[in-house]
């Protein structure tokens, strides 16, 4: 079984949109949404929901306030600066336990804390793992971690063999909890100085855990000369060009009709997107052999 | 005041919006927070003249004095300690800084050191006092970058925010304290879906927002029928341009492409002072009658 993640750095270069046409062209993948901030693939794939769970990521402190004497010991200690007057911010409350620890009173103790939920659904081109995050909540990492191994467990059981990821955008918690220990990542950038910029971070953050990387620049005629600038950077680097898909508005049509761009039909999109998947398959599935013989100078 | 630029889905043009509202006030502060992926520098081109690091609690243990009881990793919420029978192993990219391990080693064998995360950067953009926040490859949490960045919000001058694509925490550290927030967000189904989100968040908060719509005609009309229904102002619509887009990808804000936006964003921010002064009368009020 093998493991993918759609990754950019830069938001909004075309993840989602590539991910979905990859659910729909893998053989028999089960899919996993790990952007559980701000999950939008499930506006193309229509989950049938299955199966859905509490998400406890954390702590929270809770003042019981008959034995609370007021001493502001805990308000001292808390680095988090989550304590004010005897209230706890959920929000600023990182569930260290310090507080809970130093009251002299036990007026404090530490709560489960409900972060988001996740769940389990059928979709046309397989099962889906996704998630959301609570609101204003924190460890989306951890909750990342949640829906791959689901989504692992799954491709096990149900002798799957491919797990599609899509990741969040950044290169922060979230998203090294999407990419760890995956076979590939698949980069999506765009040709302007930010898609530029952001793609070498997101790259540098690939190789720091040694995980190999492919790219594919999308919208690649809104400028050129930096497709151009970023082919070149990846070549230095050593990181394949997986392919260049141009811009079409009619990719926000298919998305409007709840389908890929590969159900959807928009021209070139829809073709190129097809090669750039051959040749993450390629790359995912070659047998051993090959892949060494393709190493042979 | 202080105007943090917001948005559930990224790339719906946070920073151009940010960058073209900071550049048509002209005199401004100006924080870029996308501390994984600062872009503005990009656009407004900065002169840095200074460069702070940002460091985090690492705890440093003398084995020496260490007895190996295991407290400290019995109270580490993030599984940043594990301690053996002869060892003790720290898990640094997992500490939150908390300082629980120190306040329960009873050998006092733990001290307190700095571990860098990533760095803040200062400087100049013609009028405007630029800063960005730049966090480290491999580095979890961005939030103690965003945090320092905060302190240096001033209080003498406007100040724009621009904040990381989310909902969760570097997203709330950005933009709590704001006097407003202004969420970006393009007319399709994810940007709605995320911008939904967004709300949510705000409003958690309890910062009067508004709405920009940028890219507008490249998708439906869902995002201004949710607005109204949510009675939401919607501040400004972008209409897509190839012209803006093509500028954008050379590192040219909007305002510069098309000088003629400039008044736009400017009666943006007059928009934006009238709103938050209207609220600020009504709380008055509301407190009067209490």
């Amino acid at each position: 079984m093998k493991q993918l993640t759609v990754i950019s750095g830069k938001g909004g270069t075309g993840k989602t949109t590539i991910t979905a046409a990859f659910a729909h062209l893998a053989d028999n993948p089960v899919i996993a949404d790990c952007d559980v901030d701000a999950a939008d693939l499930h506006l193309i794939l229509s989950p049938q929901l299955v199966k859905q769970e509490p998400f406890y990521g954390g702590q929270l402190a809770w003042i019981d306030k008959e034995r609370c004497n007021q001493c502001g010991i805990c308000e001292q200690e808390c680095r988090f600066e989550a304590i004010q007057a005897m209230e706890v911010s959920p929000i600023a409350c990182e569930g260290c336990g310090v507080c809970a620890y130093i009251c002299p009173e036990k007026a404090i103790s530490m709560k489960k804390r409900l972060t988001g939920n996740w769940f389990i659904s059928d979709t046309r081109d397989g099962p889906m793992v996704h998630a959301k995050l609570g609101i204003a909540a924190e460890n989306s990492g951890k909750l990342v971690s949640m829906v791959r191994q689901q989504a692992k467990d799954i491709a096990e059981k149900e002798k799957k063999n491919l797990v599609l990821i899509d990741g969040p955008p950044g290169i922060g918690c979230p998203v090294i909890a999407s990419i760890g220990g995956v076979d590939l990542v698949l980069a999506v950038t765009e040709p302007t100085l930010s898609g530029l910029h952001d793609l070498k971070r997101i790259l540098e953050v690939a190789n720091h855990f040694n995980i190999p990387a492919m790219v594919c620049v999308n919208k690649c005629d809104i400028n050129p000369e930096n497709t151009r600038v970023i082919e070149h950077y990846c070549k230095e680097k050593g990181i394949p060009i997986a392919g260049r898909i141009p811009f079409n508005p009619t990719v926000t049509k298919a998305m409007m009709n709840v389908l890929s761009v590969v159900e959807y039909p928009c021209g070139e999109v829809t073709e190129e997107i097809k090669r750039v998947w051959r040749k993450v398959e390629e790359y995912l599935f070659a047998e051993p052999d090959t892949a060494n013989a393709a190493n042979i100078p | 005041m202080v105007i943090s630029i917001a948005s559930g889905k990224g790339g719906t043009g946070k920073t151009s919006v940010a960058v073209s509202l900071a550049l048509s006030l002209g005199t401004c502060q100006f924080l870029d927070c996308d501390v994984e992926e600062p872009n503005a520098s990009l656009f407004l081109r900065p002169s840095i003249d200074r460069k702070i690091s940002v460091g985090t609690l690492e705890p440093w243990i003398d084995e020496s004095k260490c007895s190996h009881c295991g407290e400290c990793s019995s109270i580490c919420a993030y599984h940043a300690i594990a301690a053996f029978e002869k060892n003790v192993l720290l898990f640094p990219a997992l500490c939150h800084g908390c300082g629980g391990c120190i306040l329960v080693c009873p050998e006092k064998a733990i001290a307190e050191g700095k571990r860098n995360i990533g760095v803040i950067e200062e400087g100049k953009s013609n009028s405007i006092a630029f800063i960005q926040g730049i966090l480290n490859i491999g580095e979890h949490m961005a939030t103690p970058v965003i945090k320092d960045m905060k302190r240096l919000v001033r209080k003498d001058m406007h100040v724009i925010i621009d904040s990381p694509p989310g909902t969760s925490c570097p997203v709330v550290e950005s933009i709590k304290g704001s006097d407003f927030v202004l969420l970006v967000t393009e007319p399709t189904p994810f940007g709605l879906n995320d911008l939904k989100l967004a709300v949510d968040v705000v409003r958690e908060l309890k910062i009067p927002f508004g709405v920009v719509i940028n890219c507008d005609g490249i998708g439906d009309d869902r995002v201004k029928e949710y607005c109204q229904k949510e009675n939401i102002p919607l501040l400004l619509s972008i209409p897509w341009s190839r012209e803006i887009a093509e500028a954008y990808s050379r590192g040219i804000p909007a305002v510069e492409a098309r000088p003629d936006l400039k008044e736009i964003f400017r009666s943006l921010f007059q928009e934006i002072t009238r709103i938050t002064e209207s609220k600020r009368d009504y709380d008055v009020q509301l407190g009067a009658c209490r």
